[in-house]
């Protein structure tokens, strides 16, 4: 077991089956089980890709939502 | 939180979208297979950002939705019993089974509990050893490692009085079904990004070819639901179908090999009814034998129930992306979250709840927002280990 903050809540999360996580790293969590790291060098990779995919714009100011994603 | 926000950028979703408008040339069906990821189209209107030429048709991915009538009716008759202690995700709690659902037994005073995790219950059942404690196993790949270690764990903590009730589900047999249907219109998918978390994609390889459509592994924020349905279309338009990844971020080629050996361990498929759509083979997970000692199927041995499903429903064709929710002519009238007549309007994950949650039952009229819990979304979330 160890924690895992969600958004500044702490909960306890089973690592069992996410061994490589270490702290800091940012974990995909389904029914208090860690099933992924998340690579983000990836995800800025993807992100990078995407931004210069048109022509390269200024880019908003985000909107803030929960930090919630879905899915079974 | 990082990488998250980024993914629901307003100015980059509309790159997305401008990039599929450049990119689309003819009408197009995607489906995307995940509860999850039908909740996201629906709460940020990502159908309504896309051009007319593609349309989203909703899968089979709410676990909640396709957990079988039979099934709902065993977990009412185990949950009724004095000696057992029911635990549930909270979801399973308002479907209705043929006659009640499971809120009604509890108000009647059967001792059921909702928990977030199976792991809760091994604590319930060691604090109550004079109790059966058992837990409704529902799911897909995603939730397998967790009921699996409950398992795994009450084997090695020798907690006799836990068992399960399995009603797993898979995807890639639910989807090769509905592209072996007459009455499919499906030619794209954006694939479960969490379930493909545990298991990978290597599987959906084989479906791709045989049925030539192409599969995009997706995630679940708008970003990543426009980039997967771009990448879905960019393939349709050059004829090729082929499974690519686009939440890579998440979802590694082979998955989680870690989950999936003990979830091999502990289960092994079997076929498996699905609510709305029927028997499909080797779609589901049942327990080994090995484990049958917490296989609350075996050990209440409930007979087969004779169920009856509400006429009006549609929920089969919903499920099946024939129908939409508001082609049903109980949706947002008789058939509401308060009154749920089929399972797809109980999760928030299901169709049905997510255009009504949305408020899109009162289009037609004046565009107003529906009460309901608009803010519910669905189980898995980004944390950072502490
Ligand atoms: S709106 Fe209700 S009755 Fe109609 S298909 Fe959906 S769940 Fe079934």
């Amino acid at each position: 077991m160890g924690k895992a903050n969600f958004g500044g809540i702490v909960k306890q999360v089973c690592l069992e089956y996410t061994p490589e996580a270490k702290v800091d790293d940012y974990v995909l969590v389904h029914v208090g089980f860690a099933l992924s790291t998340i690579d983000e060098a990836e995800a800025a990779r993807t992100y990078e890709l995407l931004k210069e995919m048109s022509q390269l714009q200024e880019l908003e100011v985000p909107e803030i939502r929960e930090a919630m994603s879905g899915g079974p | 939180m990082k990488f998250l926000d980024e993914y629901r950028d307003e100015a980059l979703a509309t790159k997305v979208v401008d990039e599929i408008r450049r990119t689309v040339t003819k009408p197009w069906v995607l489906m995307e297979v995940c509860g999850g990821q039908t909740h996201a189209i629906v709460k940020y209107g990502i159908d309504r950002l896309l051009p007319e030429e593609v349309e989203l048709v909703h899968g089979p991915g709410c676990p909640v939705c396709v957990t079988s009538l039979e099934m709902i009716d065993k977990a009412h008759a185990i949950a009724q019993r004095p000696d057992v202690i029911f635990c549930s995700f909270g979801d399973m709690l308002r479907v209705p089974g043929s006659d009640v659902d499971l809120l009604v037994l509890k108000s009647r005073g059967a001792d059921i509990r909702v928990v977030y995790s199976p792991i809760d219950c091994l604590k319930i059942a060691r604090a109550n050893p004079d109790k059966k404690v058992v837990f409704f196993a529902i799911g897909f790949e995603t939730t397998a490692p967790a009921n699996a270690m409950s398992v795994w764990q009450a084997r090695q903590q020798e907690i006799k009085n836990f068992s399960i009730l399995v009603s797993h589900v898979l995807v890639p047999p639910s989807i090769a079904s509905i592209l072996q249907s007459p009455l499919n219109r499906v030619q794209g998918f954006l694939g479960p990004g969490h379930v493909c978390t545990i298991m990978g994609y290597r599987e959906y390889e084989p479906i791709a070819e045989r049925f030539r459509v192409p599969i995009v592994i997706t995630g679940f924020e708008p970003i990543d639901i426009l980039q997967g349905a771009l990448m879905a279309i960019q393939q349709l338009e050059a004829g090729t179908h082929e499974v690519q990844n686009q939440y890579a971020r998440v979802v590694q080629r082979d998955g989680n090999r870690v989950a999936q050996d003990l979830v091999n361990k502990v289960f092994e498929v079997c076929d498996r009814k699905w609510r709305g759509v029927g028997s499909i083979p080797k779609s589901g997970y049942k327990l080994r034998y090995e484990f049958h000692e917490h296989d609350a199927e075996r050990l209440f041995n409930v007979k087969e129930i004779d169920t009856q499903e509400s006429s009006t429903c549609i929920s089969g064709l919903v499920l099946r992306g024939v129908k939409k929710p508001h082609d049903c002519p109980a949706f947002g009238k008789q058939c509401t979250p308060e009154h749920p007549l089929g399972a797809t309007m109980v999760s928030a994950e299901g169709a049905c709840a997510a255009y009504y949650v949305y408020g899109r039952h009162l289009e037609a009229k004046n565009g107003g927002r529906s009460s309901g819990d608009a803010d519910r979304t669905s189980s898995s979330l980004t944390a950072e280990v502490a």
